[in-house]
């Protein structure tokens, strides 16, 4: 074990003197996450400020035909405009979100009281005019509620007529759950920044080395492979562990200062969060880095090598994505697979939501036997005799 | 003391791409004497050191140092030799000391030999200027210096160096030569890979030709020459090996 505390040491203490690698493990790496959510948070809060405070722009076609109803509207702040000449076309090609037109039939289809019809001319694929279009949508039904319910007074029968079932809603969501859709990538950076703070290590000790010419003299000397492949694992999974440690601490920080409070979103960002966090992205940091050893052991340069990793950065997006599409409820299965058991771990942390101490522990221990058995794996491939050859 | 029996190895599974590189051969280097591993280009001089310091498995045949069987024990193998592989990197972030004191320390030396050690080392190289430099831009001749002192750090009783003079101009070359004949006279069994007929001639006590992965002469300078009736010994070589090809001295 000796042997692999010296190779260990060997390749931190070269590492350390390249300020590339450190500054992408103690900066780039960690900063990652943070700077991408406080950017992102900061965009979708000002939107959402800004769409519920602003006036709704409406251009309208035939409003002489309903004045009343444009009446209406316009008490709702609602700002009617004159409507272009081809609607349809201006919509499609994102001029305006939504456009009502009132037909010339309105006018006398409201006076027999049959259903008068208007038309929401709209998008529905694009995301952003979908909140003014569900505005303009209950400023319309309530008009007609009302109307309706006016009609069946004068006819001396009572509203609750048309509305047996009354549906009250209590929403259970708190600020701390809604947010946890939002940062359902989180984790994913976090898994990123272990891959950044890993990366240059897991190239240097293996292709790099074999690149470099190394790798020959270094297994010339009376040490069994496996032990300097132990200090090279360990050397990587250091790096990649710093990296994630500082990502969780720096996210821990700088979230608390999101201005998630004014879209009604909460992060649960203290102690608990941080040693959690940092408990199940442990064994994950360590299995990363060996897969990544693995991966580059096969490359026979530095080039070649990069070009892998950056193929494997994105295996982990997989869990995240399922889960973000497919939201369903954790089960204990899922927090015995690497990467998805964290990433349910960790967004229910933020929710602050109750993760239990076996869900941690089996986590933690099925990604640490993930890495065992990776490390294993990758003993094997350092066996053979092609990889120790340069040329 | 180094000695090979019928060792074999070859490269490619598939019928159509195996490559023989050894095949039969059979020597033996002795303490105290210089021992020239000589042959054309792709002759099969690497794979067979590559097998002597455990790199490689040999297919059949044995690799003994010092009465070790490689194939048996090959970590005790390797702590009797220093090796000069064909492949020399160095680490370019750390000082040429720096990397003679890694190895020392994987071959599980303390401290204080390993400074004492690199010390004598440097000094026998003449290397004192650029001990405490990171190695990265090192000329040919300054990483030659340094592989060799990294791999000679514990004071090995047998010496294998694959071509230790490639890619040297002729001062290093010298040097290279006088730093031989002083493992020679330290009593170490010395035993170097060469193409270069001069080289072999002027160093080796003894001289395994070896061509297409086969031993085809083992003898004294002297006797080679009696053997193919050739005054010259490059002339000796072609008739042993049997063609011109590889022979740019």
């Amino acid at each position: 074990m000796k042997s692999s505390m010296v190779v260990f040491l060997k390749e931190v203490r070269e590492n350390l003197r390249d300020r590339r690698t450190v500054i992408n493990t103690l900066v780039t790496g960690p900063l990652m996450a943070p700077i991408i959510f406080v950017l992102l948070i900061n965009t979708l809060v000002t939107r959402e400020l800004d769409k519920a405070e602003k006036p709704l722009p409406l251009p309208v076609i035939g409003a002489e035909y309903a004045p009343n109803l444009v009446a209406a509207l316009a008490q709702q702040d609602v700002e009617i405009k004159p409507a272009p000449a081809d609607p349809e076309r201006a919509v499609r090609e994102q001029e305006l979100d939504v456009v009502l037109r009132i037909p010339a039939s309105y006018p006398g289809a409201w006076q027999k009281g049959e259903a008068a019809q208007v038309e929401l001319i709209y998008d529905a694929s694009q995301r952003d005019a979908g909140g003014a279009v569900a505005r303009l949508r209950g400023m319309l039904e309530q008009y007609s509620s009302r109307t309706g319910s006016l009609r069946l007074l004068s006819r001396g029968l009572a509203p609750s007529i048309l509305r047996p079932l009354s549906v009250a809603e209590r929403d259970q969501s708190t600020p701390q759950s809604r947010s946890g859709n939002m940062f359902a990538m989180l984790p994913y950076f976090f898994i990123l920044g272990g891959f950044i703070g890993g990366m240059a290590l897991a190239i240097d000790t293996t292709a790099g080395e074999r690149e470099r010419q190394s790798l020959e003299p270094l297994l010339a000397n009376p040490v069994p492979r496996w032990q300097i492949l132990a200090g090279k694992l360990s050397a990587t999974t250091a790096f990649a562990i710093t990296t994630v440690l500082l990502s969780i601490l720096a996210f821990a920080l700088v979230g608390n200062f999101l201005p998630t409070e004014k879209i009604g979103m909460r992060l649960e960002l203290g102690p608990r969060f941080v040693a959690c966090t940092m408990l199940v992205m442990l064994p994950l940091a360590a299995l990363l880095a060996t897969l990544q050893t693995l991966v580059a052991a096969f490359a026979k340069s530095y080039r070649e090598a990069q070009t892998y990793l950056s193929l494997l950065m994105f295996v982990p997006v997989i869990p995240t994505m399922m889960l973000s599409l497919m939201p369903v409820k954790a089960q204990m299965w899922m927090y015995a697979t690497p990467l998805m058991g964290q990433q349910v771990i960790i967004t229910r942390l933020m929710r602050g939501d109750p993760v239990p101490a076996q869900a941690l522990a089996l986590s933690f221990a099925c990604t640490a036997l993930a890495a065992l058995l990776a490390s294993m794996l990758t003993t094997r491939v350092y066996r053979s005799e092609r990889l120790a050859i340069s040329a | 003391m180094i000695e090979v029996k019928d060792l074999h190895k070859a490269f490619g599974k598939a019928k159509g791409n195996r490559v023989v590189a050894v095949s039969g051969a059979t020597f033996r280097a002795r303490d105290g004497e210089i021992t020239g591993l000589l042959g054309p280009n792709g002759a099969g001089k690497t794979t067979t050191l590559r097998c002597l310091y455990t790199l490689m498995q040999p297919d059949r045949g044995s690799v003994l140092v010092d009465g070790i069987d490689a194939a048996a024990d090959p970590v005790a193998v390797r702590r009797r030799l220093g090796v000069l592989p064909d492949a020399r990197g160095l680490y370019k972030r750390l000082t040429a000391r720096e990397n003679i004191a890694y190895f020392g320390r994987l071959h599980g030396l303390d401290e204080a030999t390993i400074r004492a050690r690199t010390d004598a080392a440097i000094a026998a190289l003449d290397m004192a200027d650029i001990a405490d430099r990171q190695t990265e831009g090192f000329s040919q001749g300054q990483r030659v210096k340094t592989a060799i002192a990294r791999a000679l750090i514990h004071d090995p009783n047998n010496v294998i160096l694959d071509e230790p003079t490639n890619g040297l101009d002729v001062m290093s070359t010298r040097a290279m030569r006088e730093f031989l004949l002083r493992l020679k006279g330290e009593g170490r069994c010395v035993l170097f890979s060469s193409h270069i007929m001069q080289e072999v001639a002027a160093l080796c006590d003894r001289i395994v030709v070896i061509a297409k992965g086969r031993v085809v002469a083992d003898n004294t300078p002297q006797a080679l020459r009696e053997k193919t009736g050739e005054s010259n010994l490059e002339d000796a070589f072609v008739k042993l090996i049997g063609s011109e090809e590889g022979l740019a001295a």
